[in-house]
């Protein structure tokens, strides 16, 4: 039984890592005021493009340097139109996924399927992997999640106590104030919406350079989109949202261990849990019939225009 | 650069299709890199989906249920409701249309046909509304709530295919033939359904341009405050427009079943209900123009067969399709915006 909960607990881990990049590169996004719908296309990108590098040069370092390069070139595009033409927002993120599967899709047909022997390995940290189960659970991961634990509370530090961080959260909620202030607000909307996407990026990586290590087609499987509601059922605080990760996180892997034990139900159901559960935690965190003030940024989804009244 | 207050209407045919041809261009690069001969593949995939009957009536097949997914995002885009469940809409309507297909009394011929149209419209508009109650109710983000169902919808229909609707002595997931009394009528070398779809468009676009519903959605789409200060019931309206947007993807089904597969399969949708969303946005939210552009994606679609002949990954489709959308969102700003320059005496610099 105890083996079943580290097993359980440990690949919970995994899975909230990797979705909780992406979650917290589109909490920046939001915050900054542009909403990314594109989250899943920009995943399947990151994961094809670490892939790929890994496959040809076996360097995981070289791996992340395309991630972040692929994901940062998106952004780049996506400020463009988000930013400076002042395209619907929610149009740009459907491109953008549509053409992210495409795309990856595309240049990865040819190593659909391989194993690459290179991928992230689990590291024990010394002493803390002794504490019985949270040990096991927590500190017997690889490289990527003991990056999450860091940027977990970094994060929420810049976010809440900073002064950049003050501006971000001003940005997304009067940008016009903050260009009267002579702050340029196009320039950081363009940096957060970049920093967001290649962190959504990184997120892709985690699934063929962590969790597999192999490429299939559309292999994150609606990922994006648990991690684009995790936004919002974390009310736009990373410290939440890695907490909702973890929540997703069990109850997938739940449902795939229930599959064994309970084989009388198809396994179609069980695959829908993740998806049930989204939607479920989604009604119950942004649902209208709460009292509390909505933590959404009121400039989201918002063109800011100079000129506009 | 200021916004212009009136687009030309030459202007707004000519700039999707430099877009289009941007967006092709583009991908160009990419088919550059993974050691292909562009125009070769482009030349190959016009001739084969375009350029003779056989390869015409294929593509016209391939747009059919195109059609009516573009039909079903420009609708609910028209009022500003983000439906991207046109998949999932899609399958519950041929999940039940099926259902009645496989398992049902068998009618005589054209009654049979009308309650499975009816089936598949009932399963679409019912699983819309769903994130209709709770985007009116609760206003929840029907964004998420749409997508998440696709997959639920999508999971359940495997569930079938694979599970009590498979077909005996098969490995793959399709479920037996449904009755030849459920065909729909072929026309030529397709399929009977283009009418519908064009009636169905003619239908929409007259109600959109004509009724007082129609402008009653395009009052809520600019502002839902003034709407319902003018006495308009948003809500009703998010159930209606979602419900019919949702019926429109279910008929998607029932085309795809009854004209083109004549019978059900997992992954039936195939990602028309997201491509539906390029075709609608590419035509403006027109409907007619719908029928058009969807021929133009069905036509792409099948061109995937004669480049994968040669080594060319089928997944060419939907990378065109993305870059040809994200060209045409770049140059919606010309559209809106001319630049001018301005002296430094302050004086526009007039146009050429």
């Amino acid at each position: 039984m105890m083996a079943l909960i580290i097993s359980i607990g440990a690949a919970a881990v995994v899975y909230a890592v990797s979705i909780l990049y992406a979650a917290i590169g589109e909490i920046f996004s939001q915050r900054a005021g542009i909403m990314n719908l594109g989250i899943e296309g920009i995943m399947l990108m990151g994961a094809v493009s670490g892939f790929l590098t890994v496959y040809h040069t076996n360097s995981l370092a070289l791996a992340m340097l395309a991630v972040i390069c692929t994901g940062a070139i998106l952004g780049l595009v996506f400020a463009f139109l988000t930013v400076t033409l002042q395209s619907d927002q929610t149009v740009c993120g459907m491109a953008f996924l549509i053409f992210g599967s495409g795309l990856s899709g595309f240049i990865g047909k040819k190593v659909t399927g391989i194993a690459t022997a290179v991928k992230f390995h689990d590291i024990s940290i010394p002493l803390l992997h002794k504490i019985p189960v949270i040990g096991k659970i927590f500190f017997q991961q690889d490289l990527l999640v003991y990056c999450m634990y860091i940027i977990i509370p970094l994060s929420i530090f810049y976010i809440y106590k900073t002064r950049p961080g003050l501006i971000l959260r001003a940005l997304g909620e009067n940008p016009a104030a903050l260009d009267t202030a002579g702050i340029h607000v196009f320039a950081l909307r363009y940096a957060y919406v970049i920093f967001g996407c290649a962190m959504i990026a990184i997120s892709g990586a985690c699934i063929t350079l962590s969790y597999t290590n192999f490429w299939n087609e559309g292999m994150t499987g609606g990922k994006g989109w648990i991690a684009f509601s995790l936004v919002a059922f974390s009310r736009w605080n990373p410290g939440f949202a890695a907490l909702g990760a973890l929540l997703f996180g069990g109850i997938s892997i739940l449902g795939i261990n229930l599959q064994i034990y309970l084989p009388g139900i198809p396994t179609q159901f069980y695959s829908m849990l993740p998806y049930a559960a989204t939607v479920v935690a989604l009604i119950i965190t942004t649902g209208s019939f709460r009292k509390q003030h909505t933590a959404e940024p009121a400039a989201l989804c918002q063109k800011y225009d100079r000129e506009g009244r | 650069m200021e916004k212009k207050q009136t687009v030309p209407l030459y202007k707004k045919i000519l700039n999707p299709i430099i877009c289009v041809l941007l967006g092709l261009a583009f991908s160009a690069i990419f088919i550059i890199i993974s050691g292909f001969d562009p125009l070769t593949v482009f030349a190959k995939m016009i001739s084969y989906s375009f350029l003779n009957s056989m390869g015409l009536y294929g593509s016209i097949n391939g747009a059919l249920p195109l059609m009516f997914c573009g039909l079903s995002v420009a609708l609910a885009f028209r009022m500003k409701l983000n439906n991207i469940g046109a998949e999932g809409q899609f399958a519950i309507g041929a999940v039940l249309g099926g259902w009645f297909a496989l398992y049902g009394p068998s009618l005589p011929a054209p009654f049979g046909l009308i309650v499975m149209f009816l089936l598949c419209a009932l399963g679409g508009g019912l699983w819309a509304a769903i994130a209709a109650a709770l985007k009116a109710y609760w206003k929840i983000n029907e964004t998420i709530v749409t997508l998440m169902f696709n997959y639920i919808a999508l999971l359940f229909l495997d569930y079938l295919c694979y599970g009590p609707w498979m077909a005996p002595k098969q490995t793959t997931a399709i479920t037996p033939l449904i009755p030849d009394s459920m065909y729909l009528p072929g026309l030529g070398g397709t399929s009977s359904a283009l009418i519908l779809a064009v009636v169905i468009a003619l239908l929409l676009q007259f109600y959109l341009q004509r009724t007082t519903g129609g402008y009653q959605i395009s009052v809520i789409r600019d502002s839902s405050q003034s709407a319902t200060y003018a006495g308009i019931s948003v809500k009703r309206f998010i159930f209606i427009v979602f419900i019919l947007s949702g019926a429109l993807a279910g008929l998607a089904g029932f085309v795809k079943v009854t004209g083109i597969l004549h019978r059900v399969q997992a992954q039936l949708p195939g990602g028309a209900g997201y491509t539906g969303i390029v075709v609608a946005y590419l035509s403006q939210f027109n409907p007619l123009v719908v029928i058009l552009v969807a021929i133009l994606f069905g036509g792409l679609q099948n061109s995937c067969a004669a480049v994968q002949i040669m080594g060319v990954p089928s997944q060419i489709a939907t990378m065109i399709q993305g870059t040809i959308m994200i060209f045409v969102i770049a140059g919606e700003f010309l559209n809106h915006y001319k630049i001018s320059f301005y002296r430094e005496d302050g004086m526009e610099v007039p146009e050429q």
